[in-house]
């Protein structure tokens, strides 16, 4: 048993509870500062831009800066996103570097993929970005199918090319290792453009292949987004030919189920049901539940960020 | 509080007879030579290269200096028996430590002043005038005093109760890891159940040096905000004010070898 | 009021990686100075001596009982102003010189702005250090060293002076300096109390004395009353060769030098001796008392099993 001294044992009282209040001082301060740095205007600039340049000064400590610079890509979306930001003009750099530092960090560039084509607030509205990103995965990594994958993705969905997503996908066939998605792809192209099948597909695989989670959530909102533009098509036909044989477009579901056109009141995926208008349109109850549709929106809406959880 | 003001000065005096104020020579050459090589390639942003450059500097230097004599501050004295004779006295031992902060700072602070000179003189050879935004660069400067305190804080902390080498690795590492103390926020949102929880606790603990670095926006020419400041001068005084306790409280229970 | 008061203090060190091994480094302690004497505490190394003072200095914390000097308690700056110590080997601030260190110090210690100045060169005269003074310590010999740690113990007028082995280093003259400045310390009305393994200086200037060994107390007194306390001898010369038989068997320690023996006897044994001689016809030179050093009460109480637990004054 230690005996300490009165004076000695003041200092102590004193020191210790100083300390502990600190502590709790420093953290509070520290959220506080959060706070001002992110409402402040402070335009986000990196501190160098140049991913040659980085690459030369990281000492040959490629891997850790990369997996950092990933994180920050990573958080730097996330976080402007949920702010529904209207640009994202540290995402292409950020990708950049990372990959600049570790080519062969494959996820970066699927998120490029992902998220530098589609215009802003849902990505960076950047597609000549990806497409460079991704030829230049490709270039550092010519054997993996994945990076074709996503090239041909890229042209499809966001650029709509398909001649180019086709070529993609041929070049994909020739990594070894294959997936064997990608001939069938490659035939898909030749013959079922611009069907929802394939958009399905390719969606699908996505989310099956990625192991990021914005991706993922990514690709079942757009999943969802297909099924209501699948389903609000079919509908749009039943109502078309109820119009023509009645002459008159039907005025509730329930006439077209007495017409025997329709099993019982349709249910969108999240399983509310849809809306017949006066003008025999069918339009989702929630349209904010899916951003990504096509079809069942009421006229002039605009469609907000997706809500990543 | 007169004994800690003469620790104090004996501190700032050993700093001067340690020659550690040499190291402004290095600088000096150092962004001299930058200056000039910068001004001959007219890059376009010269301006920016030595701001960036001479701000870093600055703050590498100071670095170095603060672990190299904040782990002699108390290892040094204890292993070299100097403390006998001042503790003998009366002097306290949380007044030994307070004073030898004080010290340490205080030379820190002369440091920077004679870099700061050095900056702006680099800055008018390639500009050949000076922008009101310019101020701005007082602040970082600012900015990096903060950081020598917490790093200062740090060192005497370890100081206290491990030997001089054991205590430069320290204060080197937790200076490394508080410079990417964001990343360790990130990591921290990316990762589940406990060790989210860890790394949570970690990102606090650790001194957030990267929240401290105005470096990049300065150089952009960007104003920094008065709530800014205040704040994070708040953190800096609050999170050396707790590592200073540390140190007090167990240098007070230290067994003098 | 005693100038030191000891009352069982203990140190014992945990050691071992898992701090499983105690290791005492002072049994309980307990002693007592009183004021203007010269007290000297004497052990071979590791017996605990500097332990014991740094205990009494504040360096390190008891493991239990208390000490009290000049009344006050040990982490009192009032009394930590009115006394001075000098550590083993000591190191200063080497990038300091003579003159700016005894400044430091006086200012640590509270002297008086307006007094130092001239406190400072009055020490340094009397440490004999006047013209080293504006020289780097770090440039000082051993034996400045030493006398410029004596000068920063003494320099505030300090009621009580703590010395841990002052002589130690030092050549012939400058040990007959430090005594000399003992003594006068001691002529001032100052307490001493230092510590030593060198016995003839504790002898010739001590009052009372102490020996520790392996952090215990094994005796205390009055050097006059300890050195009496150990049986008496006698040396007894004479012409001769060799040394009679008898005497050997007396257990007496015989030297011979050419034509002259010299032996020493016990006192009780002092009639046989001469008993033998007279028989052999051998002429005695002289028979002289020989005064019983410090030296053998030391060893005595060194290799003597551990004493109870008791105070002694």
């Amino acid at each position: 048993m230690t005996m300490t001294m009165t004076g000695s044992r003041k200092v102590t009282a004193v020191a210790s509870l100083l300390l502990l209040l600190s502590l709790g001082g420093s953290i509070l301060l520290l959220q506080r500062l959060d706070q001002i740095r992110t409402r402040a205007t402070l335009e986000e600039v990196l501190y160098f831009n140049s991913p040659k340049w980085i690459k030369r000064l990281s000492l040959g400590y490629d891997g850790l800066l990369a997996d950092i610079y990933w994180t920050r890509a990573v958080q730097y979306f996330g976080i402007r996103h949920a702010m529904r930001a209207t640009d994202y003009n540290l995402l292409a750099p950020l990708l950049e570097i990372t990959t600049a530092l570790d080519p062969k960090l494959t996820v970066a560039y699927e998120f490029g993929a992902n998220f530098l084509g589609s215009k802003p607030p849902l990505g960076a509205g950047q597609p000549e970005k990806a497409i460079a990103l991704l030829e230049g995965g490709i270039r550092n990594n010519p054997d993996d199918w994945k990076l074709y994958y996503n090239l041909g993705f890229f042209y499809y969905i966001d650029l709509k090319d398909y001649g180019h997503a086709a070529e993609a996908f041929e070049r994909g066939t020739k990594a070894p290792k294959a997936h064997p998605f990608l001939r069938v792809m490659a035939a898909q192209m030749a013959q079922h453009t611009g069907e929802i099948q394939t958009a399905r597909m390719l969606w699908q695989a996505t989310y099956a292949t990625t192991k990021e989670d914005l991706i993922k959530q990514n690709a079942i909102a757009h999943l969802r987004a297909l099924d209501v533009d699948e389903g609000v098509a079919e509908l749009e036909k039943i109502v078309a030919a109820y119009t023509e044989k009645t002459g008159r477009p039907p005025s509730s579901f329930n006439q077209l189920i007495g017409a025997g056109m329709l099993r019982g009141v349709p249910l969108d995926p999240d399983r509310k049901p849809y809306k017949l208008t006066a003008d025999g349109r069918i339009e989702l109850r929630n349209p904010e539940d899916f951003p990504f549709a096509e079809k069942g929106l009421p006229p002039g809406y605009k469609p907000g960020p997706p809500k990543f959880h | 509080m007169n004994r800690v003001t003469n620790i104090a000065a004996n501190t700032f005096r050993e700093a001067v007879r340690d020659r550690v104020l040499y190291n402004l020579i290095a600088f000096a050459l150092l962004l001299s030579g930058a200056a000039i090589l910068v001004g001959q390639i007219s890059i376009a942003i010269e301006r920016l290269v030595v701001v960036n450059l001479g701000l870093t500097a600055v703050s590498l230097f100071g670095v170095v200096i603060a672990i190299f004599i904040g782990i002699g501050l108390v290892s040094k004295e204890m292993e070299k028996r100097t403390l006998y004779t001042v503790l003998s006295r009366p002097v306290r031992r949380w007044e030994f430590i307070v004073g030898k902060f004080f010290g340490l700072t205080g030379t820190l602070v002369v440091n920077t002043f004679c870099m700061a000179i050095g900056v702006f003189a680099a800055l008018f050879y390639v500009a050949h005038k000076f922008q009101s935004s310019d101020g701005w660069i007082l602040v970082a400067l600012f900015f990096i005093v903060l950081q020598f305190l917490i790093l200062c804080s740090l060192a005497l902390l370890f100081s206290s109760f491990s030997s001089p080498l054991l205590s430069a690795v320290f204060t080197f590492s937790l200076f490394v890891i508080g410079s990417f103390a964001e990343d360790l926020r990130g990591f921290a949102g990316m990762s589940h159940g406990l060790m989210r929880w860890l790394a949570t606790a970690a990102a606090y603990l650790v001194p957030n040096f990267s929240r401290l670095n105005v470096i990049a926006q300065v150089a952009h020419e960007q104003p920094i905000p008065a709530r800014l400041i205040a704040y994070s001068t708040a953190y800096a005084l609050t999170y050396s004010a707790m590592a200073i306790c540390g140190a007090v409280l167990i240098f007070e229970r230290r067994n003098l070898k | 009021m005693s100038a030191i008061e000891i009352l069982g203090l203990e140190k014992t060190y945990s050691v071992g990686f898992w701090r499983k091994r105690p290791k005492c480094a002072l049994r309980p302690l307990n002693l007592a100075v009183e004021n203007g004497e010269i007290f000297g505490f004497l052990g071979p190394n590791g017996a605990g001596k500097t332990t014991t003072l740094k205990l009494l200095m504040g360096l390190v914390l008891p493991t239990s009982g208390s000490a009290r000097i000049l009344g006050m308690e040990l982490d009192d700056p009032r009394m930590k102003a009115q006394i001075g110590f000098l550590p083993e080997q000591p190191y200063f601030y080497d990038y300091l010189t003579a003159r700016e260190l005894l400044k430091y110090y006086g200012q640590l210690s509270g002297v008086e702005a307006s007094q130092l100045a001239g406190k400072v060169e009055e020490t340094l005269e009397r440490v004999s250090l006047r013209d080293a003074a504006d020289i780097q310590l770090r440039k000082f010999s051993k034996g400045m060293l030493q006398r410029a740690g004596i000068a920063q113990a003494i320099l505030h007028d300090p009621k009580v002076v703590f010395l841990d082995e002052p002589m130690s280093g030092l050549d012939p003259v400058g040990r007959r300096e430090v005594r000399d400045l003992i003594e006068e310390l001691k002529r001032q009305g100052k307490t001493v109390f230092f510590s030593t393994h060198i016995l003839s200086d504790a002898e010739a200037l001590c009052d009372r004395v102490a020996v520790i060994h392996q952090g215990e107390l094994r005796g205390v007194g009055h050097v006059a009353e300890l050195t009496s306390s150990v049986a008496g001898k006698v040396e007894l010369i004479w012409n001769g060769r060799a040394v009679p038989a008898g005497l050997t068997g007396l257990g007496a320690e015989c030297h011979v030098i050419g034509e002259t023996i010299r032996a020493v006897v016990l006192e009780a044994q002092q009639e046989a001796a001469l008993e033998i001689l007279r028989r052999e016809r051998l002429r005695l030179i002289s028979l002289t008392p020989v005064r019983t050093s410090l030296e053998e009460y030391y060893l005595q109480k060194v290799s003597e099993e551990a004493m109870p637990a008791v105070g002694a004054r």
